[in-house]
């Protein structure tokens, strides 16, 4: 299974991105293989509007079933439960590692709803 | 003629400009409120208005049966108002700009356009002012498509006044587009001076003739005068720092009707736009005019 973190460099000691349309990266955990590879979030910075409803495209295109980031808009939280990712947020200020072993302890709980609002709202 | 009045910095007197201007040039003559967000020409001109109508944009509705989620759609939004997981696209409608592209692309021709209401266009008419203005409902983002809406009644023959939106983003750009001539009304402070450098760049990317209206005129401060002369920009006009003329503001009368001189003021403004647009058809860059008449 992958899980995909939002991060603010490039390797596992890195820490979590607290945003996650406007993410700087994200890394992509592979439970299986117990690796990491790295995915590019620029279509997503580059985005005028829709930043997150982008950003949830793209790691579902990469086959992520699991997000774990700082925040989530309204936008970008239904076209997760769109594709079917199971959302946790909360995970800023832990570094990427720590984060997914906080996960697969069972330690966080995968949210219902976004937990910030959206732009012009 | 078309005669846009844009500003870079709101506040500098692009609304007083327009109206005065609109309420002294000779019929057949039109006013345009292309300031959406805020239209406040209709206080000082206190037109009848004729007609009402609601302004609605395209939005993509998908049909589940058709779609068979390969995501062309998707991948030619740029605005990113509909996304495509493998399954029936997600709609954002708040954030379609309506350019019919996902129609377009989709091999199902499983995509047909619904609607939704944005804001109200108001036409009607003051003395021999024909009036029309935009207004954007609360909440709304997206002013250009209503500013290109009433622009529709540009009209043909006479002249046609555009109070523009402040700044120099797509809301303006949508707002001059295809103007003979753009009056920059500025006022003379550090922030009026920023601002309307800004909107002097813009203009000049845009290739569209344009002078300056330096407002609340007053011996303090020459900086936006001295910006002029040195960029070699007509200054079209100086309205001089009057109480009296804010006190005619403050209660939404016409300048030229309440403060004595103005009316001469405003139609020496009309002449000499006549005279600068007349005089530089087209490009304003590597400009070499003269500074005749400059103050």
């Amino acid at each position: 299974m992958k899980i995909s973190i939002s991060a603010q460099g490039p390797n596992p000691e890195a820490l979590v991105d607290p945003r996650f349309g406007r993410a700087a990266q994200f890394l992509i955990y592979d439970t299986d293989t117990d690796s990491y590879e790295v995915l590019s979030n620029a279509e997503s910075q580059d985005a005028f509007q829709g930043a997150g409803i982008k950003a949830a495209e793209t790691i579902s295109r990469h086959g992520a079933r699991v997000l774990i980031t700082g925040h989530c808009g309204p936008k970008a939280f239904s076209t997760l439960k769109a594709a079917g990712i199971e959302v946790v947020t909360g995970a800023e200020g832990l570094s990427v590692s720590q984060a997914v072993d906080k996960y697969r302890s069972g330690q966080f709980n995968a949210a219902n709803s976004s937990d910030v609002r959206g732009h012009w709202q | 003629m078309i005669l846009a009045v844009a500003s870079g910095k709101g506040g500098t007197g692009k609304t007083t400009v327009a109206v005065n201007l609109a309420a002294c040039l000779p019929e057949p003559v039109r006013l345009l409120d292309c300031d959406v967000e805020e239209p406040n020409c209709h206080i000082f001109l206190k037109p009848e208005i004729h007609s009402s109508e609601r302004f609605t944009l395209p939005f993509p509705t998908v049909d589940d049966n058709r779609c068979n989620g390969c995501g062309e759609c998707s991948r030619i939004c740029e605005y990113n108002a509909i996304v495509s997981l493998k399954s029936k696209p997600l709609v954002f409608p708040e954030l379609c700009h309506g350019c019919g592209g996902c129609v377009e692309v989709c091999p199902e021709k499983a995509i047909t356009e619904s609607r939704r209401e944005i804001g109200t266009i108001r036409s009607g008419t003051w003395r021999h002012v024909a009036f029309v203005e935009g207004l954007l409902d609360v909440g709304q983002t997206l002013s250009p498509p209503l500013i290109r809406a009433v622009k529709q009644h540009v009209g043909t023959g006479g002249i046609t006044v555009i109070d523009c939106p402040p700044g120099t983003s797509c809301p303006v750009i949508a707002a001059v587009h295809k103007s003979d001539y753009v009056v920059l009304v500025s006022e003379s402070s550090p922030f009026g001076l920023h601002d309307l450098a800004l909107a002097v760049d813009t203009m000049r990317k845009l290739d569209l003739n344009f002078g300056v209206v330096i407002n609340r005129a007053g011996p303090m401060d020459h900086r936006v005068a001295d910006y002029c002369r040195k960029e070699r920009i007509p200054i079209l006009m100086e309205i001089p720092d009057e109480r009296k003329a804010a006190e005619a503001y403050s209660r939404g009368l016409l300048l030229i009707e309440s403060v004595p001189g103005f009316r001469k003021l405003f139609e020496n403004l009309y002449r000499r736009i006549l005279s600068e647009s007349r005089r530089n058809p087209g490009s304003m860059q590597g400009d070499r005019r003269d500074v005749e008449g400059i103050a």
